[in-house]
């Protein structure tokens, strides 16, 4: 009887990796948590007498305060719409033939365009003088100007991302409806299922495990938006759409203020894992529960 | 490392956590575990509880120099017994 020699080598193959991730995430993590507890000046570091100075001062900072309740605010409002509005979509699309592959590659196109390029589209389409989407307001007789009016610019960022990601959110719901089995449809009818309870108890339980996916990934990347509220308000007017990245570029490229900027980055950081391994956790459980 | 002003601190808080972890695997190497359920409802492993006992350690350290604002030596020893209690009922 042969009996199995164990061997280890194979976890030198996974020396590249680590060397890769090193040099592009451990390390830039370390000198992060290392700006946060220094002074820097034109290249010159100073240490600090009260070591939490930065993390203080963040924590009593009204304006990253602002900046985080704009944020959630931001990412509460576009799940709260491109969710309900992703399964809508869904749950009309074709299920077969032309007009499926024709809503699907309609549906995909948004989600193929540069995030610079949907802030230029929509800084463009919205302007009172030149653009279509503001001229036409005006002439309607409403009075639109994102670069004046709080309203408008966030009515302005939120369409903007609503139009970008809904169709992300509907491709996952649509691809967990059409993984439901016909049986479940049949049985459904002849219990006389209303439409409805079609929806709750056999559609919805069916895409919860995508949806949540959808949530997470919306979420995350809500959370972290950047170039799209940037390139069309610019943070403005004022600091009314001032985002927490937003916030954070101006404080760490715009004032060169390493210090706080790297304290702000770690709390921010420590937001997203938090909310994001809620996620995970409901997640891998809906998971085990066979949802 | 001449490119970058290092400071113990931070070395320390690198050095503590890449320890944990080595520990934990380890431990998790000799003393192979079920995960199990605990207050939270979620099947935890050690590892899961370590993560939550960082994770959340990093929090009531932050909401300490927040709400309390000096001895910041003690909001340690809060995370030690928040750590205890994870790793007891989590």
């Amino acid at each position: 009887m042969q009996t199995k020699t164990v061997n280890q080598k194979a976890w030198f193959l996974v020396l590249p990796v680590l060397v890769l991730v090193a040099f592009s995430a451990v390390i830039p993590l370390m000198t992060v948590v290392n700006y946060s507890i220094q002074d820097t000046f034109g290249g010159e570091f100073f240490s600090l007498e009260d070591k939490l100075m930065w993390f203080r001062e963040m924590l009593e900072s009204q304006r990253m305060w602002d900046a985080l309740g704009r944020q959630l605010m931001f990412s509460g409002i576009i799940l709260a719409i491109e969710v309900p509005l992703g399964v809508f979509v869904a749950l009309n699309m074709p299920k077969s033939g032309f007009w499926a592959s024709f809503c699907l590659v309609m549906m995909s196109l948004p989600l193929l365009i540069p995030w610079n390029v949907v802030g230029t589209i929509w800084q463009i389409f919205g302007r009172v003088d030149i653009g279509l989407l503001g001229n036409t307001l005006d002439a309607l007789g409403i009075d639109y100007n994102y670069t004046q009016d709080t309203f408008d610019a966030w009515v302005t960022i939120i369409v903007m991302d609503v139009w970008h990601w809904t169709s992300l959110v509907a491709l996952l719901a649509y691809a967990g409806l059409k993984s439901i089995p016909d049986a479940y449809y049949q049985a459904a009818e002849i219990d006389q299922a209303s439409r409805w309870k079609v929806f709750r108890y056999i559609e919805l339980p069916k895409m919860m495990g995508v949806l949540m996916i959808a949530i997470l990934l919306r979420f995350m990347d809500s959370f972290m938006i950047y170039t799209e509220p940037f390139v069309v308000t610019g943070g403005g007017p004022g600091n009314a759409t001032t985002l927490l990245s937003i916030d954070l570029v101006k404080m760490a490229l715009g004032q060169f203020d390493l210090g706080p900027a790297a304290a702000f980055s770690i709390m921010y950081f420590l937001v997203i894992l938090a909310i994001s391994w809620v996620f995970y956790t409901v997640m891998t459980n809906l998971d085990k529960r066979g949802m | 490392m001449e490119w970058m002003a290092w400071t113990w601190p931070t070395a320390i808080f690198f050095v503590v956590i890449a320890s944990l972890l080595v520990v934990f695997t380890i431990l998790g190497i000799k003393f192979p575990e079920t995960p199990r359920k605990g207050v939270l409802q979620i099947e935890t492993t050690r590892g899961d509880r370590l993560f939550i006992t960082l994770l959340g350690s990093a929090f009531i350290n932050l909401a300490w120099l927040g709400l309390v604002g000096g001895h910041q030596p003690w909001a340690l020893a809060v995370c030690l017994v928040y750590a205890a209690a994870v790793f007891r009922w989590v």
